[in-house]
């Protein structure tokens, strides 16, 4: 039992005594509910943040005098600080608190913080309540510093009424499978599987297309260090393929994820190549045989392939798929398989799989042009995009790395680029996507080495050359190269019909001067968007999108490969639009952060977890019926919730008719004891 | 003096607290009268908390979760939109008006939307004037 001590000894402020003498064991976490609350309020400044705007010292006194059941109140420069939670502890032990109110940022970010400390202390870590007087209130009322004050004070007295109802919960562990999937095989997710698998988990990476490599397989030289894209990374797809850890299904999506942290369940679609895997050589006779030629996707459509196809000669894995799309059932390629390798009874099969972690990389979409129809994409032939770009100055491309005007066939003389295609610009994108002026920077200076009198303009609003070895390559491209800079946004684009050159209308911001530019071809560095699959993963996986679309990282600076559902990270563009070195590093990030739960073999997880009180349950089934997640089921005609499968959404207790169904941590009487503080004081 | 009402917020954890968490962050600036009570879902919410809300002497109620679809908890935010709906209906019968509660999707990207919703929600209630069952 906690001493009783005259709450005007221990009263508010900076006063209060704050100085610990005892430095003594912590003591068991004994505390049962029923005893009288001792509670600590612990007002913080967040350096200026919050004292800029709340007078801290007032909202701690207030606490201290006026708040039932508060035996100490203080306030701090930093409560998250080693001496602030240093401070939180001792008066735990100085004064025995039993519940702890701290009056600071929002949860989100320190809850768990102030936890451990109370655990430290010798408490139950769910003893503690924030009232979030910074992100709802010192910021948002930075003109209104009274009524902030006031605010805060009565947020503080809804936070010390819960906290008198506060129960202590036990962290429940939960076993963490030594596997991992990885979704999407462009370079983020070859880099976190080959990671995860060499550290020695089992990696399932899942493709949708029938080859790994994504995106950066079509490139063409990277910057600034002018590799090839396919020199760097087909050796990576080689590793993955033959990695004794990985499984690799391509060709294949996901269709659902259940389960939680640790052991999720997820349901995989592979999709019929008609053409069996384990058989095929990629021999290529199928391909010739083929009569159906159509636009090869991998060229952007700028080159074709068979209707029975490999997107690209170094595909991984080599194996043909039957586009039943394209196929017109002739059969010639069947006739012409020796080893009998084509299956045209094919059906899509369904994988399950079982995995401890998952990691998200299933890139972007490159943003649509035709959205900015004043640059004349899609009605000028000799307008492209800095995708089709690459496909035409690749070796490997359709025009066998020769750039040759599509309307024509012949070598332009003239180029320009435009930056900031649908990034950058209010009615598209706002955001910067990042790789668009290095590519371009990179694109011109590629054309420029071979073909040194050709004249090159790139239109820009700035240039952003912020990586390592960029700004350099940047310069050497406009001081030796000559590649010209021109700031300004092109307003429109007309086509010489004559000749099939472009004219761009556009002012150089720089010389306050209008120009008229003629080019005989037009480049546009399209923006990064987020992928045609994110929303539906993001769905799938209960992982926010942000506002640009993209997923939502938990923190973005702290937390930048996490998301908010544990277990779940992300890597690469499908977070926001980066470069390769951007991307692989976070891959890696993402591989190493899926680790430290499968090395430990077992997770804590909250135990705000739901239950049923079977004297006051009646039998009715709501619950059963609301539960999205199967947890509830009925034994002798009462509600009985299962652990494991409960989430913690409180459904089944919103919708009880009796309130036998409760959720710990957010019952009834800790709600109505904030609706009450929230309206009067005791 | 002015009329400042009372609003109590309901928010769920995922989205419409972390929208107003990124409000914070943004400094995006609306009036100081909301009292916000975090849930882990709007489908936590039991008709009783808005009723209890009123009558303890809010001048409104707001319940703000994800967007359809969305729910961290798949469904939860359409429980919410039912039981709202419900307590709607039964304000007028308690001579309080409909006005006086609002239900709002805002994602966890809408720090300004919430902003928005608060400067919005909290005209609408001065327009009202104190709710009929304040505590003098």
């Amino acid at each position: 039992m906690a001493k009783e001590k005259p709450k005007s000894d221990v009263s508010a402020g900076k006063s209060a005594v704050k100085k610990a003498k005892a430095d003594g064991e912590p003591k068991a976490e004994s505390k049962v509910t029923d005893e009288q609350p001792r509670v600590g309020v612990f007002v913080c400044h967040c350096g200026t943040n919050i004292a800029g705007v709340v007078d801290v010292k007032d909202v701690a006194k207030y606490a201290g005098e006026k708040i039932r059941d508060v035996v100490y109140s203080t306030d701090s420069k930093y409560m998250c600080s080693e001496p602030g939670q240093k401070e939180i502890i001792e008066a735990i032990k100085e004064h025995d608190l039993n519940r702890i109110v701290v009056a600071a940022c929002s949860p989100r970010m320190h809850e768990p913080t102030f936890r451990r400390a109370a655990q430290t202390a010798g408490i139950n870590p769910y003893f503690v309540d924030m009232a979030n007087i910074r992100e709802h209130c010192s910021w948002v009322h930075i003109q209104e510093k009274e009524k902030a004050t006031e605010k805060s004070k009565d947020l503080v007295r809804m936070s010390v009424a819960r906290a008198r109802l506060l129960e202590p919960q036990e962290k429940m562990k939960v076993a963490v499978k030594k596997s991992s999937l990885v979704i999407g095989a462009g370079i983020a997710g070859i880099q976190a599987a080959l990671d995860l698998a060499d550290m020695g988990y089992q990696v399932y990476l899942v493709e949708k297309q029938p080859t790994i490599g994504g995106k950066m397989a079509q490139l063409d030289k990277t910057f600034p260090t002018m590799d090839c894209a396919a020199c760097i990374l087909t050796p990576k797809m080689v590793d993955t393929s033959r990695h004794e850890n990985i499984e690799l299904i391509t060709y294949a999506e996901i269709k659902d994820i259940k389960g939680f942290v640790g052991s999720f369940t997820v349901t995989v679609n592979k999709k019929p190549r008609y053409v069996l895997e384990d058989l095929c050589t990629g021999c290529m006779d199928c391909a010739e045989a083929c009569p159906v030629e159509v636009p090869n996707e991998f060229d952007q459509g700028l080159g074709s392939r068979k209707a029975i196809y490999v997107p690209f000669p170094q595909a991984v894995p080599l194996i043909y798929t039957l586009d039943e799309d394209t196929c017109i059932g002739c059969g010639v390629c069947k006739n012409v398989c020796t080893i009998e390798a084509i299956d045209f009874n094919q059906k899509p099969e369904e994988l399950t799989l079982e995995v401890g972690t998952i990691i998200v990389a299933s890139g972007y979409n490159v943003f649509d042009p035709t959205r900015k129809p004043e640059y004349g994409y899609g009605k000028y032939e000799n307008v492209v995009t800095g995708l089709e770009f690459e496909r035409l100055i690749n070796a490997s491309g359709p025009t066998g790395g020769k750039l040759l005007r599509p309307s024509d066939g012949k070598e332009p003389r003239s180029i320009a680029f435009i930056q900031c295609v649908g990034s950058r610009d209010e009615n598209t994108n706002l955001y910067c996507s990042r790789v668009c002026c290095m590519y371009a920077i990179k694109n011109a200076r590629l054309y420029k080495e071979k073909h040194p009198e050709c004249d090159i303009y790139i239109f820009y609003i700035d240039i952003r050359a912020f990586g390592k070895g960029y700004e350099e390559f940047y310069k050497i491209t406009q001081e030796e190269y000559g590649v010209k800079f021109v700031k300004g946004r092109p307003s429109v684009v007309y086509e010489d019909e004559k000749t099939g050159g472009l004219i761009l209308n556009v002012e150089d911001t720089m010389l306050g001067r209008k120009l008229e530019v003629g080019v005989d071809m037009l480049v546009l560095s399209v923006g990064m968007e987020p992928g045609s699959d994110t929303d539906s993963l993001g769905k799938m996986a209960g992982v926010s999108r942000g506002a640009d679309g993209f997923l939502l990282e938990a923190h973005p600076k702290l937390r930048p490969v996490d998301t908010l559902v544990e277990g779940i990270y992300l890597a690469g563009t499908v977070q926001g639009p980066k470069d390769i070195p951007d991307t692989v590093a976070q891959a890696s990030a993402a591989a190493g952060r899926a680790s430290i739960l499968m090395a430990k073999g077992e997770v804590e997880v909250d135990p705000i977890i739901a239950y049923s009180v079977p004297e006051l349950c009646i039998g009715c089934r709501i619950c059963e019926r609301i539960c999205p997640f199967g947890a509830i089921t009925m034994v002798d005609r009462k509600a009985v919730m299962n652990e494991a499968k409960c989430k913690g959404c409180g459904l089944c207790a919103g919708g009880c008719p009796t309130g036998a169904a409760r959720l710990r941590h957010f019952k009834d009487d800790q709600i109505f004891a904030q609706i009450h503080a929230a309206l009067a004081e005791d | 003096m002015a009329f400042e009402p009372k609003i109590v917020a309901f928010l769920c954890n995922w989205c419409a607290y972390a929208g107003a968490d990124l409000a914070g962050t943004s400094r995006t600036q609306y009036p100081p009268n909301t009292r916000t009570i975090r849930i882990m879902c709007t489908g936590r919410m039991s008709p009783v908390f808005i009723l209890k809300a009123f009558a303890e002497g809010a001048d409104g109620v707001l319940v703000a979760g994800c967007h359809h679809g969305d729910c961290h908890y798949v469904s939860g935010n359409y429980g919410a939109e039912k039981r709202v709906n419900l307590v709607s209906e039964l304000l007028p019968e308690l001579g309080i008006e409909k006005d006086r509660l609002m239900l709002k999707w805002i994602s966890a990207s809408e720090g300004e939307l919430f902003g928005k919703t608060i400067s919005e929600f909290t005209d609408t209630i001065k327009k009202l004037g104190p709710s009929p069952l304040r505590k003098k």
